[in-house]
């Protein structure tokens, strides 16, 4: 569910950098009163677990797949909102440096999407809501379970909503969601299933370690089983229907969009960032005649459509274009060599 | 000197789920004297270190560090007088570099920048370890983290030190070499330890525990060979006091050889 | 169990490179930071379709590479391996992006496979600046850089201190998984219960860990603060570094350099 450079726009990866910058500091402001030094090293060290227990596998039985623990919720019910994004947010920034994972612009779409969905979120308007002040097996499952799903249900349509602003994945919006949202919420069940077994699991051990103690209910409490069920319900209802409609009305969302902008598609390829670019890049266009061939029917008229996709594509210019890209790649990789032996003279 | 007293007297603490561990422990260190605490796993030794510094607070009993007892409000005074070294180098080794675990204390302490350099070289010097001061953690061997965790400690410049099994998962020579640094150290020193032939080389006095109380405390000499004592404490002779196992293999089952005459050729 | 071995070998080799001292590991963290993220930043900022101007972009990671004396090989794998998120959503263009965009002399090429290798490009580039940021630094500098640039030092600290654990906890969990291998004879891989025991006592020993090293902080004066004292200074050549490289980067944003050099190429044929 990482997203990747590769598919993000400036202004999309800027705007949730920008975005997960914010919580991040909000975070750590919250943290600083808290005033709880036995923190440090446990955000730290609990870190380090998730990102090793994310490389345990287990096989789900009957599909041959395996699965693995994402870890938002888990750190959540351990340490509360602000910790546990933060940890989040840190094992994500490993993530992305050592290893690729994603991307160091999208970093912050990955933050927002597992990190800020479920620390809060899922945790503070699901979990607790669901388990209240009795942490007994059956609630802890319960809300583990929906707030596990409802965050990764969250995180995937956010992953979807930052693919379609970007505009460089072809997807539609519509068919993405068909193929992201049923994943996730077979994901976010298993995930559900492994914190609520851990959490049982430790708090068997040292029942004092989870951050919601049992107090004695002072008033009555009123029954939110069905509130809470219904909301369940309607989550579950509420994506297939989306799905549903999305795929039986395939340009829904685009003729929704329509009507709102007057647009047929989201113009923020044009926007800010790349709109300012690109009008650059008009007025300094490069020896525009310069051409091997005229552009023959079919093609023009494939030019005429894609003149609202930038930038203007012409046989001739691309032929041009792929000998001097050839040609700088030969070249990138002589200054790259001839770099190589310089450094090494040096040093020797 | 008054600053180097470690003073115990009935100290008794348990764990938050009730379970008895100290059950009135009483002891008095002064000035550089080095005592080893031993026992079966499970005495209590780990516990009672942790009483030394405050990370503990006992139920009932009383802890005087130097001049002053154990209080909250004396609590950082005893932890700049009483440095002590955990059993696991990697629980106290937490920082990025090797200069920065070592310099940790000290900048706790508020001290300057520059002196605060000068005591990690000082400390880092002293363990032998003052190539790896640029190194992180992780790439240090078992024996190198123990230095450094020594000298973590040492550049509070305590003048109490307090281990807890600190030759633990040594190899011989790194073993030897910690033994005679330790030698050379002048506080008062605690050792709290399964390495009864350390105990001997280092600590003419010894305490022994046992189901958290003090069973005997007295020269190492004479309670080391105490072989009733040291049974009904867990525990045996130390190694080279149990004689030449070689010898007394030789003098059950003594070889052919060893029996017979030498033969003359010529006989 | 051969993932957290490889992964362990991969973090460790990754340290040992950001090690070394070259020119580019000298240069002032900060710098690396915001250079690399203007290089990411031009990359995508490119329309869909674009291909050849992507192309003189590979001259950054090529030079730090050779400046750097990073092992291209392993960080092509490295790119590799990382690769499949992106390539199964990019894949998707193809099927659905049919119109025929250009032509390669007789083969006409949809939109869709441009944009596609216009996204495998994308991804090369961004993945390969961000290895050669942590190969050419290393994560304390990094964390270093990120501190004085603004970041909150509470995230910084626990940057530290995660990255500082990994090796240990790693370790810890590839024993777990070792140790119910070697008593496992059916091979099936770990099932559900087994799997969340494993999670479940990785989680009790991170947790009395992490009690331990409070204590041992505790007994060395810690009071809530963690104190890094590592002045950074910025110098000529880290400027000139930046400038030089955000330069090149706007420069090729504006014009392509591919076609700046094949239309002199073609012009010197004719």
């Amino acid at each position: 569910m990482h997203m990747a450079d590769a598919l993000i726009s400036p202004a999309v990866g800027g705007a949730m950098w920008a975005a997960s910058a914010g919580l991040t500091a909000y975070s750590a402001k919250k943290l600083k009163q808290d005033l709880d030094e036995h923190r440090v090293p446990l955000m730290g060290v609990l870190g380090a677990f998730i990102f090793a227990a994310q490389m345990i596998n287990f096989t789900i039985p009957g599909t041959g797949s395996s699965g693995h623990l994402a870890g938002g919720m888990l750190l959540a019910i351990l340490l509360g909102p602000a910790a546990a994004f933060l940890v989040m947010a840190s094992v994500l920034t490993i993530q992305a440096l050592f290893f690729g994972d994603g991307g160091l612009l999208a970093l912050g779409c990955n933050i927002i999407n597992m990190g800020g969905v479920a620390c809060f979120i899922g945790y503070p308007l699901i979990y607790k809501k669901i388990v209240r002040q009795q942490p007994t097996p059956g609630r802890i499952l319960l809300g583990t379970m929906v707030a596990s799903i409802l965050a990764l249900q969250m995180g995937a349509f956010g992953v979807v909503l930052e693919t379609r602003f970007s505009g460089i994945s072809e997807l539609p919006f519509s068919t993405f969601l068909l193929l992201m949202q049923p994943i996730h919420l077979a994901i976010g069940i298993v995930e559900g299933l492994i914190t609520a077994a851990v959490v049982s699991f430790v708090w068997k051990a040292h029942p004092e370690i989870l951050i919601q103690t049992p107090s004695v209910a002072a008033a009555r409490v009123h029954s939110h089983k069905p509130l809470v069920l219904g909301l369940a319900l309607f989550a579950v209802v509420a994506g297939g229907a989306l799905s549903w409609f999305a795929s039986t009305h395939p340009d829904g969302l685009e003729w929704a969009i329509k009507g709102v902008t007057g647009k047929e598609e989201l113009e923020a390829p044009r926007a800010g960032a790349h709109g300012v670019l690109s009008r650059i890049q008009e007025k300094f266009s490069f020896l525009p005649d310069y051409d091997f061939k005229k552009p023959e029917g079919d093609a023009g008229e494939k030019e005429a459509k894609k003149e609202e996709g930038w930038p203007h594509v012409s046989r001739g210019r691309s032929l041009a274009g792929i000998l001097g890209a050839a040609m700088t790649l030969l070249l990138a990789g002589l200054i790259g060599f001839g770099l190589r032996r310089y450094s090494s003279h040096q040093k020797g | 000197m008054s600053h180097h007293l470690v003073e115990v007297k009935d100290l008794e603490y348990s764990y938050p789920d009730g379970t008895a561990v100290l059950r009135g422990v009483s002891f008095r260190l002064t000035h550089g004297e080095k005592a080893a605490i031993i026992g079966a796993n499970g005495a209590g030794k780990s516990t009672l270190l942790l009483q030394l510094n405050g990370c503990l607070v006992p139920q009932t009993g009383t802890v005087r560090i130097g001049d002053l007892p154990l209080n909250k409000e004396t609590l950082a005074y005893v932890r700049r007088t009483v440095g002590l070294v955990f059993q696991d180098p990697d629980d106290q080794l937490f920082m990025p570099l090797v200069r920065d675990d070592v310099a940790f204390g000290p900048l706790n302490l508020g001290l300057p920048p520059p002196e605060v350099e000068e005591r990690v070289a000082h400390a880092l010097a002293t363990v032998g370890a003052l190539h790896l001061k640029d190194r992180p953690p992780y790439r240090l061997s078992g024996g190198e983290k123990r230095a450094v965790a020594i000298a973590a400690v040492l550049s509070m410049s305590p003048d109490i030190l307090v281990m807890d099994e600190p030759t633990s998962s040594l190899d011989p020579k790194t073993r030897r070499q910690l033994i005679e640094l330790l030698q050379t150290f002048h506080h008062t020193l605690i050792v709290a330890t399964h390495d009864l032939d350390l105990v001997l080389d280092l600590c003419p006095r010894t305490l022994i525990l046992k189901a958290g109380q003090v069973v005997a405390d007295g020269p190492t000499r004479d309670l080391l060979q105490d072989e009733e004592l040291l049974q009904a404490s867990g525990l045996e002779k130390p190694l080279c006091l149990q004689g030449c196992p070689v010898c007394q293999e030789r003098s059950k089952n003594p070889m052919p050889s060893e029996l017979a005459p030498a033969k003359k050729l010529n006989d | 169990m051969a993932n957290i071995a490889s992964s362990l070998l991969n973090l460790g080799y990754l340290e040992t490179l950001s090690y070394q001292q070259t020119p580019l590991h000298r240069l002032d963290p900060r710098v690396k930071l915001l250079t690399t993220l203007a290089f990411i930043i031009a990359v995508v900022s490119f329309g869909k379709y674009e291909i050849t101007a992507l192309i003189p972009y590979f001259l950054y990671p090529v030079a730090l590479i050779a400046v750097g004396n990073l092992p291209p090989g392993y960080l092509a794998r490295k790119v590799l391996l990382a690769a499949p998120f992106a390539f199964f959503l990019g894949i998707f263009n193809p099927l659905l992006d049919r119109g025929v965009l250009v032509h390669l002399g007789p083969v006409g090429l949809s939109g869709g496979w441009v944009s596609f290798a216009s996204i495998m490009l994308r991804f090369t580039l961004t993945v390969s600046a961000a290895l050669i940021l942590i190969a050419g630094t290393g994560l304390n500098a990094v964390c270093l850089g990120l501190e004085k640039l603004g970041a909150p030092r509470r995230f910084v600290v626990q940057l530290l201190f995660l990255y500082r654990y990994i090796f240990v906890l790693t370790e810890e969990a590839l024993r777990l998984v070792r140790a119910r291998t070697l008593r496992s004879f059916q091979g099936r891989g770990l099932g559900f219960t087994v799997f969340t025991s494993m999670i479940g006592q990785l989680l009790l020993r991170t947790l009395a860990r992490a009690r331990r090293i409070h204590l041992a902080m505790l007994s060395r004066g810690f009071s809530g603060k963690i104190h890094l004292i590592r002045p950074l200074h910025l110098q000529g050549r880290d400027v000139a570094f930046f400038l030089g490289w955000t330069a090149l980067f706007g420069l090729l944003r504006l014009y392509n350099l591919s076609e700046v050099l094949g239309n002199a190429l073609a012009g010197l044929i004719k």
